[in-house]
């Protein structure tokens, strides 16, 4: 049993958003980012994105881009990505997802993922190349294995499709928001607003949003707006620059403050 | 005229058989249906094909010349080797041909920006050459390593008025190009046209290439008749994405005609970019196809001396022919386009591109198996002044 929902009843019981901090696996070297990983889980992070490394990562900003070329480069597989995951299972009860192209998935073979994905105790997969008009074959595999596929919708995703869209995923809804690829931004993008009202009118699933969400200020922003806020490209930004003795705990400590921006009462 | 019940056609969710598909970010979703709405109503629309005929007509000088290699037959023997001659449409290579429709497409549209990757240069040179003329903004990326073998190609951009990106990211080669072009498009898709080059990429760009770049092989047919009266034994093309090669199979599949598509063979199996040959299925900018991949579905490096084929990916219509065996799919090596290149520049005086000498290389191999009354129909899709810094450094290496 996913326990995607569950962490969202929670957060809602309690009147906050669900803080979901991306971890490019294998980034600058595995051990490091299952570290990092328990460190963000030890700030309060609710659920845990796991970014699984690929050659041609289009949907991507320089940032990630960078981070994941780099894991590759110190040798990330699938293989190890599954494993990380499963030694951070181990010390934690908090809904895990996996994200990643599609292509490394295939040639795992989406059976074999989502037995894997199981076993490892992962309770979803995002992959933003796979729309759900395309993934019939993954849905049935995690379907059967009790794993979500979470649908992404975009500002530009016309409202009837919204509907048709959220119907083919489960667990949450990825709102990205903005037009454009991940990365650290100023500003939410305006229209955000409009573009989430549409999406709660279509679906009751929550809504969590990513690509751009680089501050406190941002999260308290989607207070009463969305469900869940994901973030990716300032934490490594700030993991980067910052001296390697303390680059986990800075990152983690800019997740901590996430995490009190996100109680919205 | 090919009954398009027969051809093999994309489904509504643009698959060839297995191949094809729309594997992209949902940001796109809406701008690939746009353009698929568009494409299918001004297809059938008069004043759209007129204006596209004119412009095929009297810009980019269509019907290109179908000239006999009489020469080349001489000194191979065998059948008797026809030549598309793509090399003398405007700009130089065939990708004229699409650029025009889909520039075509991008005024009736009202987008005013396009954008565009380039490999060999030959794809942006002509989406750099038609938004000059139609007045629209252009920006075109290229991997670093090819805009330094492509030097000549990047000057000719810059002077129509195109922003050149060098991409160096991954390769920094076509690869590289189309990731940063699409993140270009996600990042301003309301805004902007992207002119896609092959016959790859989500549906229905490998349609709409394919019905750009088809008039090759129609009139290619209808001359084939006309000098010989007789259809062709067999039509050669290079494939990288496969637009050329697609473009004059199409017109072909339903006639009892072989087909074969030629693939770069680098320097051999370990540094290849023979796509159908040492490649397996999986999904890379927009489609599900062969793809030159690691045990791990990570990309892998390519090889070829020609820029133009140096991509680890094929169109899914093309996947879906050679499944069927309704085409073959066959590699040369860099050194024998090179050889290729030389043979039809001293015997007939045409200096193919790289990316075309690989075709050539192929009939040259194919000829003297055949008998004197069969006719190789070749598509030389483009001609060799951009590689010329490339065969004189290749050829000074090799001694
Ligand atoms: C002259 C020429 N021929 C062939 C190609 C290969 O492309 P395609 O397989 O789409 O025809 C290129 C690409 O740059 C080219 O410039």
């Amino acid at each position: 049993m996913s326990r995607i929902p569950a962490a969202f009843r929670d957060a809602a019981a309690d009147s906050r958003l669900v803080i979901a901090p991306y971890v490019a696996l294998g980034y600058p070297d595995m051990p490091t980012s299952v570290a990092l990983a328990r460190a963000y889980l030890d700030s309060g992070a609710d659920m845990l994105e796991l970014g699984v490394p690929f050659s041609d990562p289009i949907a991507d900003g320089p940032t990630i881009q960078r981070a994941t070329q780099r894991a590759l480069a110190e040798g990330a597989t699938v293989a190890g990505c599954i494993e990380a995951a499963a030694a951070i299972r181990a010390s934690t009860g908090a809904p895990l997802v996996l994200m990643g192209y599609a292509n490394p998935f295939m040639k795992w073979g989406y059976e074999d993922l989502a037995r894997d994905l199981h076993g490892a105790g992962v309770d979803g997969l995002i992959v933003p190349d796979l729309l759900p008009d395309d993934n019939d074959d993954l849905a049935s595999a995690c379907n059967a294995h009790g794993l979500n596929v979470i649908s992404l919708l975009a500002p530009t995703t016309p409202s009837e499709r919204i509907g048709r869209v959220a119907e083919r995923g489960s667990g949450f809804l990825y709102c990205v928001s903005l037009t454009g690829v991940t990365g650290r931004r100023q500003d939410l993008q305006t229209g955000l607003t409009a573009f989430l009202q549409r999406v709660g009118e279509a679906s009751t699933l929550p809504r969590a949003v990513g690509f751009g969400v680089s501050t406190p200020a941002h999260v308290g922003a989607l207070c009463g707006q969305a469900e869940a806020a994901i973030m990716a490209s300032a934490l490594i930004d700030i993991f980067d620059a910052a001296p390697p003795s303390q680059a986990v705990s800075r990152a983690a400590a800019h997740v901590g403050a996430m995490v009190d921006a996100a109680r919205c009462r | 005229m090919t009954t398009a019940a027969q051809a093999p056609t994309p489904d509504a969710a643009g698959y060839f058989g297995p191949w094809g598909g729309r594997y992209v970010p949902e940001t796109l979703v809406p701008a690939l249906e746009e353009l698929e709405h568009a494409f299918m109503r001004l297809r059938d629309d008069q004043s759209f094909q007129g204006e596209l005929t004119r412009l095929l007509r009297h810009y980019a000088g269509r019907p290109t010349a179908l000239y006999e290699a009489r020469r080349l037959q001489a000194e191979l023997g065998g059948a008797r080797i026809w030549l598309k001659r793509e090399d003398l449409a405007h700009t130089g290579a065939h990708k004229i041909n699409n650029a025009l429709g889909q520039a075509l497409l991008a005024v009736r549209s009202g987008k005013r920006r396009v954008i565009a990757e380039t490999g060999a240069g030959q794809h942006g040179v002509a989406t750099a050459t038609v938004c000059a003329m139609f007045g629209l903004e252009c920006v075109v990326y290229m991997g670093e390593e090819d805009v330094h073998r492509q030097a000549l190609n990047v000057v000719r951009m810059r002077m129509l008025g195109a922003e050149v990106v060098p991409v160096t990211s991954g390769s920094q080669t076509l690869k590289d190009a189309i990731n940063e072009a699409l993140r270009d498009w996600v990042t301003h898709v309301e805004t902007t046209f992207y002119l896609f080059g092959s016959a790859t990429g989500p549906h229905p760009y490998p349609l709409i290439v394919r019905e750009f770049q088809k008039v090759i092989g129609i009139e290619a047919r209808a001359q084939m008749f006309e000098q010989t009266g007789n259809l062709p034994h067999t039509v050669v093309a290079c494939v990288n994405g496969g637009s050329n090669a697609i473009g004059i199979f199409h017109p072909f599949v339903d006639d009892p005609v072989g087909l074969v598509g030629v693939e770069a063979g680098g320097t051999g199996p370990a540094e290849t970019a023979a796509t159908l040959e040492a490649g397996s299925p999986g999904i890379l900018h927009g489609a599900i196809s062969y793809l030159l991949q690691d045990e791990d579905g990570q990309i892998a490096p390519t090889h070829s001396i020609a820029a133009g084929l140096d991509y680890p990916g094929v169109g899914p219509e093309h996947a879906h022919l050679r499944d069927s065996g309704r085409a073959a799919y066959v590699s040369v090596t860099d050194e024998q386009a090179l050889e290729a290149l030389q043979t039809l520049a001293r015997l007939e005086g045409i200096i193919p591109a790289l990316e075309s000498a690989h075709a050539v290389a192929h009939t040259m191999e194919l000829a003297p198996t055949l008998p004197a009354d069969a006719s190789i129909l070749v598509n030389l899709s483009g001609r060799g002044d951009k590689d010329m810094d490339t065969v004189v450094g290749a050829l000074g290496a090799m001694g």
